[in-house]
């Protein structure tokens, strides 16, 4: 039996950074607005607390902030010529859980896309002829520019706070930022954040090879900080326990420690946690949106009538839910057609591992933040002239080692024994002085026509729901650049001192046990028309103009930085379009 | 008080407070908050075993002790308790697959697919412990694993490693790598759940444990730190 509630203005699924500052935007408008989160309600001091929260077992390796498979997981193919085998634990990427979703758990590495990026095919083809590109990428331009995004872009910036240099000041190139980045209206609201012995010996080397190192652009705070709605974070203290765990110290951007405690407090706003919501519904037309219906933790069913729907999940989650709430026409890679599913990507990450004399050379590793590190952009997006290369994308390199957490730093040079005397032997001389930095190069993956995400036919989830079904595969072009960009990194680490230099380029086929980052992209994306996307530039669907989806789900194609920046950025984007067009006159924003 | 006190005595509270009904379900008007409401880890006690076999233990404690060998300066795996810290894993949700994906159809895939056995840790450490103890006794002269010299364990352990010794009813080389994961998690990982007795990994490597401020570190660059390791709940100076 369904329970039908009262109607709201809005209604958003997914409390985590996208639904937060939507909710937030929107009660400023005086709408009633109701978010509907499928996992807890979280918080420092009873989630993740300073008194236990350095704990490598139970949220590293056992996954404690994070969603779980038993809940609901994906299937996993490399082709269409195999059958997708559900994900039973997680490993390629980790899919954040409860109030402030992937927000808890990020690094908080804030970058911006290059002006570039956005213009993609446009930009790649005018520079080196459409016929440069592989037959099958389907990369293509956002439909927004730089320009547009820049104002929130800084208005998410300054919401978390984010310690960093500025490179690019309204056209004027700064000593020690990234120069490569675009032009910003105004300097990061705080300096950056201290560096390490490695970070430092790694900044000194790349420049020592003619490079321009500038320091990463960081959410763990190098001060404290008080953002334009009054909430404040503190200073970072290193602690070495960032990503994959929750900050205990409140230095670290997250819905939880920018936005909730204003949010909560208003009178039209309201959190309903532990309720997943099954599907968007539509009216007979199937051209408007009358609500979604979920089911609490308990198990019983509501049916929520809103005016205006907004997809805040995590980026497969979007997808999956709009393939099942029917909007749209599901992708079809045989014939190119339909835009639900298309696009998908990842990140492409690789390193080079730098074993140093010990004698002479002690990291303190574990004195570290989730966003700490010495980067170059020279290798990033199209800052280097790919003619000569055979390939396009590229990605930033940098030192960036965000702990010496034990278990994951175990890291021996090759050759070493797993077990005995000599490995115990080995792990007392390397641990201290090795780089180990997991996403060393940190690179793009762009979009092809057999990347893809549908229903599966066999797996459900608790519901009895077909799960996403994940089509992915490493294509060349990726693989070339990997190894490109490695042998680049490589050279560094060199020049640091290393005594011994272990390249690991990425390798296919993908594989879906490999950790690469938890950036996964695309499945309902952005775009100029609805012949090529399924959101408008405003994110909001072509299909059903009083659905909006935010998050990653709408990049054409992923590029060489981490994207939460720009998931910030367009959720800003989007907001200010549904308030000052939108709600004025609904209807779509953008005609076909 | 003493934090491992603490730890144990909110222990009853927090299993009252953590039922479901009670977790916020609608969050209206400010941040939810309750006192007692977070959930400390639960301190491993040396107080037997909870899911080996006297028997099945004797053969864990010396198959910790070869893959982590004691040393003049640093204890073993069986004194650095891996095999405590392996027996409460097993007897607890990491042993059943908690949180995993377990509905069927099981089949094997590619290895890019991930592992898809319905196989617990739990269930391949009874069945690979029995034939590995068999194994052992039909080539060893009626010898158990845990019976073995140093140097013939070692033999068997490479067996398994690289393949040349078949466990009867499961995969050998699987559950090679099942234990030296383990083992070395319990070796690394906070002395509270059991392993990394006393801090004796830490210290081994360099690393001071659960520490969250290192300000004063940052700037020292190519210092080695001074500080004392601290675990979440063993250092004498954690107190209230």
């Amino acid at each position: 039996m369904v329970q039908k509630l009262p109607r709201k203005d809005v209604a958003i699924v997914g409390l985590g950074w996208t639904g937060s500052i939507l909710a937030n935007e929107l009660t400023d408008e005086g709408l009633d607005v109701v978010a509907i989160e499928r996992g807890p309600w979280r918080d420092t001091a009873t989630d993740f607390p300073i008194s236990y929260a350095q704990d490598e077992l139970r949220y590293r390796l056992q996954h404690e902030l994070f969603l779980r498979p038993s809940q609901i997981s994906v299937t996993f193919r490399n082709n269409a010529r195999q059958t997708a085998l559900p994900v039973r634990n997680w490993g390629a990427f980790m899919l954040g859980n409860g109030v402030g979703g992937a927000g808890i758990h990020w690094n908080a590495e804030t970058w911006r896309f290059l002006p570039s990026d956005f213009v993609l095919r446009s930009h790649l083809t005018q520079r080196y002829g459409a016929n440069f590109l592989p037959q099958d990428m389907t990369i293509q331009d956002w439909g927004v520019t730089f320009d547009d995004l820049e104002p929130h872009y800084d208005a998410f910036e300054y919401l978390c706070g984010t310690s960093g240099r500025a490179g690019n000041l309204k056209g004027a190139i700064q000593e020690g930022g990234n120069p490569f980045e675009g032009p910003r209206s105004r300097a990061y609201p705080t300096p950056p954040q201290k560096q390490g012995f490695g970070h430092a010996l790694f900044a000194k080397a790349a420049q020592e090879l003619g490079y321009k190192p500038f320091p990463q652009p960081s959410g763990n705070l190098s001060q404290s900080y008080t953002n334009p709605l009054g909430v404040t974070l503190g200073q970072c203290t290193y602690c070495g326990f960032c990503e994959w765990f929750g900050c205990a110290n409140y230095s670290k951007a997250s819905p939880q420690t920018t936005i909730l405690p204003v949010l909560t407090r208003k009178s039209n706003f309201e959190a309903r946690t532990e309720c997943e919501v099954t599907r968007v519904n539509l009216d007979r037309s199937r051209k408007m949106a009358t609500g979604v219906t979920y089911v609490n933790g308990s198990g019983e069913e509501f049916e929520q009538p809103a005016d205006l729907v907004i997809l805040c999940g995590f980026q497969l989650f979007n997808v999956q839910l709009l393939l099942l709430s029917g909007v749209g026409t599901p992708y079809d890679p045989n014939t190119g057609r339909g835009q639900i599913g298309r696009n998908f990507t990842h990140q492409t990450l690789s390193t080079a591992l730098g074993f140093f004399d010990k004698d002479k050379f002690n990291f303190n590793p574990f004195v570290a933040s989730g966003a700490i590190g010495m980067c170059i952009d020279e290798f990033n997006g199209d800052n280097f002239d790919h003619g000569p290369l055979g390939f396009v994308g590229g990605g930033y390199l940098g030192q960036v080692q965000t702990n010496g957490r034990p278990i994951e730093n175990m890291e021996l040079p090759p050759g070493t024994p797993a077990w005995g005397t000599q490995w115990k032997q080995a792990l007392r001389d390397n641990y201290l002085s090795t780089l180990n930095c997991g996403a060393g190069v940190h690179a793009s993956f762009y979009s092809y026509r057999d990347n893809y995400i549908d229903l599966d036919p066999t797996y459900k989830d608790r519901f009895g729901r077909p799960l996403a079904r994940l089509t992915i595969d490493f294509h060349d072009n990726e693989l070339k650049m990997s190894a490109w960009l490695t042998d680049k990194y490589a050279e560094i680490v060199k020049q640091m001192g290393a005594r011994q230099v272990v390249e690991k380029p990425r390798k296919g086929p993908y594989d879906v046990t490999q950790y690469q980052t938890s950036h996964i992209n695309g499945g309902a994306i952005m775009g100029d028309n609805p012949g090529n996307s399924a959101l408008n530039r405003y994110l909001q669907s072509w299909d059903v103009p009083n659905l909006f989806v935010q998050g990653a789900t709408a990049f054409p194609q992923n590029a060489g930085y981490n994207p939460t920046g720009t998931v910030g950025a367009l959720a800003l984007w989007s907001a200010a379009a549904i308030r000052s067009q939108y709600l004025k006159n609904p209807g779509p924003l953008v005609h076909a | 008080m003493n934090r491992r006190k603490l730890l144990g005595s909110s222990a009853v509270v927090l299993l009252v407070l953590r039922s479901r009904s009670l977790r916020a379900a609608i969050v209206k008007g400010g941040l939810p908050w309750r006192p007692g409401a977070a959930d400390p880890p639960a301190a491993v006690t040396p107080d037997g075993w909870k899911f080996f076999t006297s028997q099945e233990a004797a053969a864990v404690e010396a198959f910790v002790d070869r893959l982590i060998p004691p040393d003049p300066q640093t204890p073993g795996g069986k004194d650095c308790g891996c095999a405590v810290f392996i027996d409460r894993q097993l007897a607890g949700p990491p042993g059943r697959y908690d949180g995993y994906y377990m509905s069927g159809p099981f089949q094997d895939g590619t290895k890019q697919q991930g592992p898809q056995s319905p196989v617990t840790p739990a269930q391949q450490y009874r069945k690979a412990l029995l034939a590995l103890d068999s194994a052992c006794r039909a080539k060893f002269a009626n010898k158990s694993f845990a019976d073995l010299s140093d140097r013939q364990k070692d033999d068997v352990i490479k067996g398994l490693e690289d393949g040349s010794l078949e466990l009867d009813g499961t995969d050998a080389k699987k559950f090679f790598e099942l234990i030296l994961k383990d083992t070395q998690q319990g070796f690394l990982a906070d002395p509270i759940y059991g392993g990394n007795r006393g801090m004796a990994a830490w210290k081994m490597i360099g690393f001071p444990g659960a520490h969250y401020d290192y300000r004063d570190w940052i700037d020292r660059h190519n210092q080695r730190v001074t500080l004392p390791p601290v675990g979440i709940a063993d250092h004498p100076n954690w107190s209230l």
